[in-house]
């Protein structure tokens, strides 16, 4: 058994006590599935806490708590799985999933588990629990500001919704591999939604941010009014916005949230499961050139504080900063481990799940590109006519055919190196692995966004955080309204 | 209490119990409901088993009034002592939280004390043996095809649920639900290397009347194989043919600006347009909750309210929203039963609904589209752009399949812009429709 850490008393609090079990149970039950002649067996416990207060009309008239708990085991066989979950965490229920998931496995094996021997790796964040870090008052008072400032900003705000969301986990993950290890994953964020409406025309802004602290980094930062700011100054510009064009052009993509494209785009693609099953466009292209010298994307779970970062993930496995292009050569997927074991190789550290009713499965933390040698305005000046989109809504990807495609929120048209006026918002298509070859300059201004992505995969929903700096992209295809006929 | 000892009495008394301590804490009002559920899933891939998944699922939510105020709470957690931190908790955000006069339970008279039996609950004795060699089967008919050189895979699935709703004006109503699935997922290459994948599912709440494996897995087979040999295609304006799975999404976009939420957060495009002419004169939305077997029906909606079966669209003419008691009052308006989502709404013609090769003789030079892909969706104005993929048509017949492409509108033009509807309907869901033909689109591409 490991020495005591800092996450030792939630873990028995939540986890442990309320079902009486023991580090033993947990042993027992990998026992259990072990005595199949499995390859691997893993038990995740896990305990969250979420809350969420809205403001809506200047009123906070609506708020939620949720309690989530329960374990996941799973047992895998080379490409088979079996895994049950419950609700309850009991010694009997844990005992009853493992009996469920070793059924994939036939013969009986007499070998003894393998001595756990995990030590803890760095955390990311700090443990606090981001529910009670402010009293309900100061969460009130902090939507309140939120309202205030967006009402006050202009005349044409007419309506101002405004959600405070938290979220504290606890997690045990033991495994047949040796790993006992305990996490506790804090997260919040503040999301503001804005109506405009100017000579009966309406139009919405949004903004939002988090990561894995308490509310009360979100007040040192600012982040009430500043958000509130940057939702009216949306809806206000979407208000002027003309229709977008139709076609294929060169796009210019602004830095931080814009970094979508590259999560949609090359991310999914690069994930083992579809490499191991050859069902990704990118099955193939381990050390080819996909881009060009200047560009290189990283997927790092190990940054301080953001939201898609994790110490470990739901496997135990430590996180890492993974390069997924190197100078515009593809030089690595992110794995989990029943994934890198069919593949011979290691875990990236990317096994992750939504939930214990959930099997993990590899997914992207934080990805980005790095920045490059072009300041931004040098990048707008060389674009004849083109977009520049810097606010998106989100996208998503066939990997199998490489196609994927993600929505603007904030666009302009650019005609002569300069920026002319704001379009609707257009959604973008393209393939993605050719669309890195087409990006031509990379911006010096590397920034990841503010901390509200999540990403959707078969079902299930986990935090991620993106990011790039400027890009030009020669061609992409803009879905834009403004009817013409080719 | 566990999961094998839980009868229908039990989660009665479970939440009657959550009700009293509610009261016991001081709300005036309080409704609580409580799910539980059982299921088997099991996917093959490439002839093996693959995973082997049983579920158990179980959660408790409670709302609590104190006067206009109100609080939520829930957790998957049904001891005692928790269910009684739970009811602490939502009580504890009733008293912290500001009031609001529309808060509050459904008004009494429309609750369901009485409600329908609607043949929802078929319980599937499928052990996990049968369950692979169904998907196996499912499986095999995709893989039959020469074309289909890979497999994401395919899967059974049989779910078993129970819902018990109270509240604190004595309603106390359940219902069992069963909701089985068969789904396969492929991917076909040609020469050049290139890839594409399609699948198929079928659901049904009887197990006796889903599609059989075979026909999944060639529907599976055939709608990816067709994807072969796609090319991009010019910018142009065309008409558009919605494939009847990918026009539920039109309906969907359509409940999504109709529903009390989006009306009093004025976020949208369907604002201050009731009693007028938003769809095309032909068509006609109808709901129908109490459909016997039917994949959304309900015979009371999440708050206890009796369900109705009613006329949405008529004519074209919006008639009505989807509302909750909340958003019902916040608009002065009576709830439509709509708490907690849409039940079997049903989009027709009152032109004669055409076949797939009339629909495509209809369309004559424009694009069939088969799949839809993003979020460009503007509820607050109805600007309509997203990534698709499908099938160009010159004189009535498919001439090549297309992708890389975006479709873009605003939904008012397209909803008033249908020509034709297809027979055959979709109703695998809530959302039930056939083939959608909207007369003009911009289509963005090379």
């Amino acid at each position: 058994m490991p020495d005591e850490r800092v996450t030792d008393g939630a873990v028995r609090r939540y986890l442990l006590d309320p079902g009486e079990l023991t580090p033993q149970t947990l042993e027992q039950t990998l026992a259990h599935a072990w005595s199949r002649a499995c390859d691997y067996a893993d038990v995740y416990l896990q305990h969250s806490q979420h809350e969420s207060l809205t403001i809506e009309n200047g009123v906070v008239k609506d708020a939620a708590f949720t309690l989530e708990q329960g374990a996941g085991v799973r047992a895998a066989l080379g490409e088979k799985t079996g895994f049950a979950y419950s609700e309850e965490l009991s010694p009997d229920q844990l005992l009853e999933a493992a009996r469920a998931a070793r059924s994939i496995a036939h013969g009986d094996r007499q070998a003894r588990l393998p001595q756990s021997s995990s030590t803890p790796p760095p955390a990311v964040c700090a443990y606090d629990n981001p529910l009670q870090d402010l009293g309900m008052e100061q969460k009130i008072a902090l939507l309140r500001e939120v309202d205030e400032t967006a009402r006050g900003l202009a005349p044409e705000v007419k309506k101002v919704t405004a959600t405070l969301a938290s979220a504290y986990e606890v997690i045990l993950i033991a495994s047949t591999e040796g790993v006992y290890q305990t996490d506790i994953r804090p997260l919040v964020r503040l999301s503001v939604s804005v109506i405009a409406e100017r000579d009966g025309r309406r139009e919405i802004g949004g903004h939002g941010g988090g990561g894995r602290y308490g509310y009360s980094r979100l007040l040192e930062t600012g982040a009430p009014a500043r958000f509130a700011q940057e939702a009216v100054r949306v809806a206000l510009l979407n208000l002027e916005s003309q229709e977008a064009p139709a076609g294929t052009m060169t796009v210019v993509l602004g830095h931080g949230w814009p970094g979508v494209l590259l999560h949609e785009a090359i991310g999914h693609g690069l994930e083992g499961d579809a490499i191991r099953k050859g069902t990704s466009a990118f099955t193939h292209l381990m050390g080819q050139r996909v881009a060009s010298p200047e560009v290189t994307v990283v997927d790092n779970g190990t940054l301080p504080d953001r939201r898609g970062s994790l110490c470990m993930d739901d496997e135990g496995t430590p996180t890492q900063n993974t390069v997924l292009i190197e100078d515009g050569i593809i030089r690595g997927f992110l794995y989990d481990r029943l994934n890198a074991r069919l593949c011979k190789t290691k875990s990236t550290g990317n096994g992750r799940r939504e939930s214990y009713a959930h099997q993990p499965m590899p997914r992207m933390t934080n990805t980005y590109m790095q920045a490059g040698a072009h300041s931004p305005e040098e990048i707008l000046a060389s674009v004849d006519h083109g977009l520049y989109a810097v606010g998106f809504n989100g996208g998503q990807v066939d990997i199998t055919s490489g196609k994927f495609v993600f929505s603007a929120s904030e666009a302009y048209l650019i005609k002569n190196g300069k920026i002319a006026h704001p379009v609707k918002g257009a959604t973008l298509v393209g393939d993605g692995p050719s669309v890195l070859r087409r990006v031509s300059m990379v911006g010096d201004d590397l920034e990841l966004d503010d901390g509200i992505g999540t990403c959707g995969k078969d079902g299930q929903q986990v935090p991620v955080g993106v990011g790039q700096p400027t890009l030009r992209v020669d061609e992409l295809t803009v879905g834009g309204t403004q009817m013409h006929d080719g | 209490m566990t999961a094998e000892s839980a009868s229908a009495q039990d989660l009665r008394t479970c939440v009657q119990q959550a009700l009293d301590q509610a009261r016991q804490q001081g709300a005036t009002a309080a409704a609580v409901s409580l799910e539980r559920g059982e299921g088997l899933t099991v996917s093959v891939r490439l002839g093996e088993l693959e995973t082997i998944e049983r579920e158990q699922d179980q959660g408790l939510s409670i709302t609590a009034y104190f006067g206009q105020r109100r609080g939520r709470a829930s957790s998957t957690d049904l001891r005692e002592d928790s269910i009684e931190r739970t009811v602490e908790a939502a009580c504890q955000i009733a008293r912290s939280t500001e009031e609001d006069p529309c808060h509050g339970l459904p008004d009494e008279d429309r609750l369901a004390f009485e409600y329908p039996e609607l043949d929802l609950h078929h319980p599937w004795d499928l052990d996990s043996d049968e369950a692979v060699r169904l998907a196996l089967e499912c499986e095999d008919a995709a893989r039959a095809d020469a074309r289909i050189a890979n497999s994401e895979g395919a899967e059974v699935r049989r779910y078993d649920g129970i819902r018990v709703l109270g509240n604190s004006l004595g309603f106390m109503g359940a219902y069992r639900r069963s909701s089985h699935d068969l789904s396969c997922c492929v991917v076909a290459a040609d020469e050049a290397g290139a890839q594409e994948r399609d699948y198929w599912h079928s659901t049904h709440c009887d197990w006796r009347k889903m599609q059989d494996p075979g026909t999944v897995g060639r529907i599976a087979a055939e709608r990816t194989v067709r994807r072969l040999g796609a090319q991009p295609l010019a910018s142009c304006v065309a008409p558009v043919l919605f494939e009847a799975p990918v026009a539920r999404s039109l309906l969907g976009h359509f409940v999504g600006a109709a529903s009390g939420q989006a009306l009093y957060h004025e976020a949208s495009f369907l604002l201050g347009r009731k009693d007028e002419q938003v769809w095309a004169e032909e068509i006609t939305l109808t709901e129908h909750p109490h459909e016997a077997g039917g994949a959304a029906s309900a015979p009371f909606d999440a708050e206890g309210v009796a369900t109705q079966e009613r006329t949405v669209v008529d004519n074209g003419i919006l008639r009505g929203w989807f509302l909750s008691s909340y958003s019902a009052r916040r608009l002065g308006l009576a709830s439509t039963g709509n708490a907690g989502g849409i039940r079997n709404l049903v989009l027709e013609s009152r032109e004669p609904a055409l076949s797939w090769d009339e629909l495509l003789q209809r369309l004559g030079r424009g694009l069939v589209v088969t799949e839809l892909m993003g979020q460009g969706v503007n509820q607050v104005t109805g600007d309509y752009s997203r990534g698709a993929a499908g099938f160009w048509v010159e004189n009535g017949a498919v001439a090549h399949p297309v992708h890389e492409i975006t479709i873009a509108g605003s939904l008012p033009d397209m909803y008033r812009g249908i020509v034709a509807v297809g027979a055959e309907q979709d109703r695998r869901g809530s959302l039930q429709t056939g083939a959608l033909l909207v007369d003009r689109m911009q289509i963005a591409g090379v």
